[in-house]
């Protein structure tokens, strides 16, 4: 699938999946490729974590949109920033300063739960209406949380009878389970527990929230190398210290590479959806020109994905 | 390096780091080490992968620790934390009456506090933690901790949830009558008329209702609180830093040293779990010309791949030397990248293996 298309498939993609996974990693690769295929993009962090501005070589986000490439914009939006522009855009600055103060917005969130989750991700809504950007790419929470973080509409209907939470509510609802407007791309490890978390979010995310799954991104698969089956006559006229070491090298490289083509395959029979493949990278620096690779690997995986889907 | 002299002397190990490093897993052979060295040792884990709650024979969560057997003289218990029944018994141990308990158990409001309510989950695990010690007998509790992105949110989270607990907003509120409060009263009806208008005036009842019912019981709720902060700074609890060596989580690893810095509370020992091994003393640069000299043939591949890992140990290296040199004198303790997950008992033994018998040297697993 041309790149273009696959980003265009959705104004809104949220990526989702448990901690240490490389979520943001893929959120900027993902943005990049993006960007690189003619699209304006915004990469929305809800977390307040750093590794973003850094994957970029910049520092710190804001709730103030900057630059981290052409093309690739980015903010963040944590729920007091959310409240506290939502209560000044309907005129009720004065409010704003004591509820921030006052410590009431811990005690309205336990009340309604899910309402921190709503201020989110109905800015996120408003900047998606506003056509802020070809492409928004949201850095979702990690992944237990990624799904109340993505069913607190539904919960807060329920609870929730009257009054603006709830319309808003509901339409950040209606979004979630429009796949023309919105879908989540999962990110996943080719290892037991990631595996198992992934096929387990993407059925609650289904159930629960009728969400649109677009694909799966398996992130550090290690890229192929020659060699690791070679004869040992390869390695005729190596001194022997030397020898030993590339032998114990490929051994652990080909035991590596079977446990996760095994993962791959669990992966597979556990969750219908097509697999995005990422190679692991050897540098763990996971600075511009990483992202920058991670892209490219990203726009050829996306390349062999089926037109038809 | 080993870190067998904190779990014979310490009453209390929390482990932190930030989600997906192998917290859990690392806690679970902490406790079983203490189990061996003759202790009566228990878990507290918060939010196990399956196989390792299977391999603890955790099926559901359960409040209450269960013993699990083995071969060791000590004793080995798990449990999982359950949030809300966590904080029901503290609820009952603090209401007046068991009327009042009951009455605040059925409140919605409070039934979405265990779940709804940030920073819940860690002061639970805490006020466990402080249960176990005090009152469960336990010579060794082991806790860890949930993978909150609010670094240290559990040390935060007592002191929070009884400032919570304490609104003045809402204690303005239940006392309509009371003179001198009348000014402050007509704000406060203002900004609870506005919440009313945006989140429906249910939810502010639901509120009301469970603050009055709580009345009275703050007290209770603070000194408690004060006593579990109190033992997480006493020297008899070591906290640890668990986390890998990729480049997210040892940012985060920085982030929490800092944090427990701040709070006064040193790092006891660090624990790199996933280290990728070393084959080689050659170094990635001499062994990529290799690769490039015999580009395009078997052999070449062989040093490409073997000059990939070298680099990879030796970038891990210098990052995990560069949080070590941040929490000194605390040891550091590898674990390397295991091909499988730990899912028996049998595997949490082979992990000790790193943790208590290691020499603290990086290892060389090949020749050259």
């Amino acid at each position: 699938m041309d790149p273009a298309r696959f980003c265009s498939q959705s104004r809104l993609v949220i990526v989702a999946g448990k901690g240490g996974v490389g979520k943001t990693t893929v959120s900027a690769a993902l943005a990049l490729m993006a960007a690189k295929a003619g699209l304006d993009t915004l990469i929305v962090e809800v977390e307040g974590k750093t590794g973003l501005g850094t994957a970029f070589g910049r520092g710190e986000l804001s709730y103030d949109e900057v630059e981290l490439a052409p093309r690739v914009r980015a903010r963040t939006i944590t729920p007091d920033q959310a409240l506290l522009e939502y209560l000044e855009d309907h005129g009720m600055r004065r409010l704003s300063k004591r509820l921030s103060n006052s410590g009431i917005l811990d005690v309205v969130a336990t009340a309604a739960p899910g309402i921190k989750d709503i201020l989110v991700l109905g800015k996120v809504k408003q900047l998606e209406r506003a056509g802020n950007a070809d492409l928004i790419v949201l850095d979702a929470p990690a992944a237990g949380h990624a799904v109340t973080f993505l069913t607190s509409a539904r919960g807060l209907l329920d609870a929730v009878r009257v009054g603006p939470v709830r319309t808003q509510a509901e339409e950040v609802l209606e979004l979630l389970t429009d796949p023309a407007r919105c879908q989540v791309l999962l990110v996943t490890l080719p290892e037991e527990t990631p595996v198992n978390e992934a096929t387990e979010t993407a059925a609650r995310l289904r159930e629960r929230v009728g969400v649109r799954l677009g694909a799966i991104v398996v992130n550090g698969l290690y890229p192929p190398v020659r060699g690791l089956d070679s004869a040992p006559e390869v390695l005729a006229g190596v001194p022997d210290e030397e020898a030993e070491a590339l032998r114990a090298a490929a051994a652990f490289r080909r035991s590596r590479n079977e446990l996760q083509e095994e993962q791959l395959g669990r992966l597979a029979d556990g969750l219908e959806l097509p697999q995005l493949r990422l190679p692991f990278l050897f540098s763990p620096e996971l600075g511009p020109d990483d992202i920058d690779a991670l892209a490219s690997a990203l726009t050829d995986a996306v390349g062999a994905l089926e037109t038809a889907s | 390096m080993t870190l067998a002299p904190l779990t014979r002397t310490r009453r209390v190990i929390v482990c932190c780091g930030s989600g997906g490093v192998g917290k859990t897993t690392t806690a679970a052979v902490l406790a079983m080490e203490g189990a061996r060295q003759g202790r009566r040792a228990v878990v507290v884990t918060i939010d196990p992968a399956k196989r390792l709650a299977d391999a603890l024979g955790l099926e559901a969560l359960s409040d209450t620790p269960t013993r699990i057997e083995g071969d060791w003289p000590g004793e080995l218990w798990a449990l999982m934390l359950d949030t809300k029944s966590t904080f029901d018994s503290l609820v009952f141990k603090y209401a007046p009456s068991n009327g009042q308990a009951e009455g605040i158990l059925r409140n919605r409001f409070y039934r979405n506090i265990s779940t709804a309510l940030s920073g819940t989950q860690e002061y639970m695990a805490m006020e466990k933690l402080y249960e176990l010690h005090e009152e469960g007998g336990f010579e060794l509790v082991v806790v860890d901790t949930p993978p909150t992105r609010n670094a240290l949110d559990f040390i935060d989270a007592p002191r929070r949830l009884t400032r919570f607990l304490d609104n003045r907003l809402f204690r303005w509120l239940m006392m309509p009558t009371r003179v001198g409060l009348k000014a402050v009263n007509v704000a406060t009806r203002a900004l609870l008329r506005t919440i009313s208008r945006v989140v429906g005036s249910e939810v502010v009842q639901d509120a009301v209702a469970f603050f009055q019912a709580f009345e009275g019981m703050e007290e209770g709720f603070r000194q408690r609180a004060d006593k579990v902060l109190h033992l997480l700074s006493d020297p008899a609890t070591a906290f640890l830093l668990v986390t890998t060596p990729r480049a997210d989580a040892l940012e985060e690893g920085r982030f929490f040293a800092a944090k427990l810095e701040e709070a006064g509370i040193p790092v006891e020992a660090l624990v790199v779990n996933r280290m990728h091994p070393r084959f080689a003393r050659i170094g990635a640069g001499a062994l990529r010309q290799r690769a490039a000299s015999e580009a395009g043939t078997e052999l070449g591949g062989l040093y490409e791949n073997l000059a990939d890992f070298t680099q990879l140990a030796e970038v891990e290296e210098a990052n995990v030397a560069e949080l070590s040199e941040r929490v000194r004198p605390a040891p550091l303790v590898r674990v390397p990248f295991l091909p499988t997950d730990v899912h028996d008992l049998e595997g949490l033994s082979e992990l000790g293996k790193y943790l208590f018998d290691s020499d603290g040297e990086p290892a060389v697993l090949g020749g050259g």
